[in-house]
């Protein structure tokens, strides 16, 4: 009973193994990836650049197709994505959580919303992209637009989701200490969908990133879709591999940093996880 | 808390649940009884036969199809906090500390935080959980839940305490502490109560009176007058009288299961 402070029996050595894992995994896949372009005789892999080539291009301090972590150029691409998909993230944070609450707590918007929801997920965010640009004044708002609208979904579902798995109990429990509807919102329905809602989040910065990424090949002058699409044109092969390395990069960064907030939030949760281990 | 509150009445009660495709579901029929108020009523059936709705009804939380329902002459209309219910499953928030948890009900009807905290400390103290007001639900072994939902209730000075199969789910070491506990806690308080179990052995200890039910549809078959002395130790469970008493209330029980058993 006073034993709440021990970690998980397997915890001990988890790790570094894990971290060796990890390792092992990446190693193994550049590898793998110099073998096939470099010795395979299949013309599809010969085309690509090698590891090898990728990272002096991005580490040379002059490139040979102008973008590498020496240029201004790299660091312009990546504060475009960065500040499209935080925008449409935020936004999508903004109007999805607070629908996803409401949708799971009261039925009638849940009618109202549900079926139109419903309708309007399945299509894919390149869909949008016409409609999108004949909607906005400019190509900026609307790859924030086709972005937000994953991420968007990705949270009001998570959310929603969340607030419906609250077990009826807690909330009658509220009910019949004399608690409110406010009091029940803050102190029911928000926390109790709290995991929910970041694991939501999480989904939502990761889908943020790709549909971005689909936007800017489109429709835009700059960002790290832009650049891939741009290398792909002018075959200045390995500043494709540099965009999407990058990609990967921010998008990992961006998704532990919600993981981040949401375990600091919510350490109820976590101590139960731990628990349950 | 006042010891002549919480008289509950209810007159021919009657529920049937119909689900869809189903045939409907008498749960309680022509069910009647008269708790009476500072005292530790205990309902006793068997599983299925309709206990746990009659604790929702006199939660509040469902409406008989007929009959009548009353506390100290009111109709019941709705949950409230003069009728507090602890059921089996843990009804803690998982989010929120001991303390917090404890405090919900005084604060949600607008007391103040400091005279919450107070009597807060008062409860969980007296329940032994002092140490762990800051810890959350799932930090607690299975007792000390209960425990700490006692005090949840208890905080809002019910009239009546409904207890819905508490203790189940408890291993037998932690259950009958629970059971030594809650005496302790009725007998100093005289608290009113509705306890509603499966097990005669628990029924015995606890009761003043038991309220034996049928098989579903539910109804009161037979009131045994439970008049072991308190304050009660487990050691009455070696008594005379007890045996006594159990011999009433199996032959009461197997009566009751007539025909259906001896196929």
């Amino acid at each position: 009973m006073t034993d709440t402070n021990l970690p998980a029996p397997h915890a001990a050595n988890l790790p570094i193994e894990k971290y060796v894992l990890a390792v092992t995994g990446l190693v193994g896949f550049v590898v793998l990836w110099y073998a096939s372009v470099k010795w395979l005789p299949i013309d599809a892999f010969n085309r690509l650049p090698d590891p090898l080539a990728v990272i002096v291009e991005w580490t040379s301090p002059d490139p040979d197709y102008g973008i590498s972590i020496f240029t201004a150029d790299y660091y312009t691409h990546i504060f475009y994505s960065t500040y499209r998909a935080l925008s449409a993230f935020v936004l999508a944070v903004v109007l999805g959580v607070p629908l996803g609450i409401f949708m799971g707590w009261k039925k009638s918007v849940h009618n109202y919303a549900y079926s139109l929801l419903g309708l309007l997920r399945p299509v894919p965010p390149l869909a949008w992209v016409p409609i999108a640009i004949l909607l906005f004044p400019g190509v900026e708002l609307a790859v924030i637009f086709v972005t937000f609208l994953v991420a968007f979904f990705a949270t009001t579902m998570n959310t929603l989701v969340g607030v419906k798995a609250i077990p009826e109990d807690y909330f009658r429990a509220a009910a019949c200490f004399g608690a409110s509807d406010r009091d029940i919102l803050r102190d029911i329905v928000i926390p109790g969908a709290m995991p929910s809602i970041f694991t939501g989040l999480q989904i939502a910065m990761g889908a943020a990133w790709f549909s971005l990424a689909a936007g800017e090949m489109i429709a835009a002058q700059y960002g790290l879709g832009f650049i891939i699409w741009e290398a792909y044109n002018l075959i200045q092969y390995p500043t494709i591999v540099i965009g999407m390395a990058t990609l990967g990069l921010v998008g990992y960064v961006s998704s532990m940093l919600v993981r981040w907030v949401g375990k600091r939030l919510m350490v109820w949760h976590e101590q139960k996880l731990g628990m349950a281990g | 808390m006042s010891s002549a509150q919480g008289a509950l009445l209810g007159t021919s009660l009657a529920k049937t649940y119909h689900v869809k495709d189903q045939p409907p579901v008498e749960v309680l029929k022509d069910c009647s009884f008269e708790f009476e108020p500072a005292m530790l009523n205990v309902v006793m059936g068997t599983s299925g036969c309709g206990k746990s709705t009659l604790a929702h009804m006199l939660a509040g939380y469902v409406r008989p199809d007929q009959g009548t329902l009353t506390i100290d002459g009111e109709p019941i209309t709705d949950s409230g906090p003069d009728r507090l219910v602890v059921f089996q499953e843990t009804a803690l928030w998982p989010w929120m500390t001991v303390e917090e948890n404890v405090v919900f009900g005084p604060l949600s009807r607008g007391g103040s935080r400091s005279k919450a905290v107070a009597a807060s400390n008062n409860l969980l103290q007296r329940f032994g959980l002092g140490e762990f007001k800051d810890k959350y639900p799932g930090q607690l072994s299975g007792g000390m839940m209960r425990r700490a939902e006692l005090a949840q209730a208890l905080i809002n000075s019910p009239k009546v305490m409904i207890l819905d199969e508490p203790f189940r789910g408890l291993d037998v070491m932690t259950r009958e502490l629970m059971q030594e506990y809650y005496l302790k806690l009725f007998e100093d308080t005289r608290l009113s109560t509705v306890f509603i179990t499966a097990e005669l052995e628990e029924a015995l200890f606890l009761a003043d009176r038991i309220y034996l039910m049928s098989d579903a549809p539910g109804r009161i078959v037979k009131i045994i007058d439970v008049d072991l002395p308190r304050p009660r130790e487990i050691s009455c469970t070696a008594t005379k009288r007890y045996a006594e008493l159990e011999q009433e209330a199996l032959a009461a029980l197997y009566a009751g299961q007539g025909e259906e058993d001896q196929l």
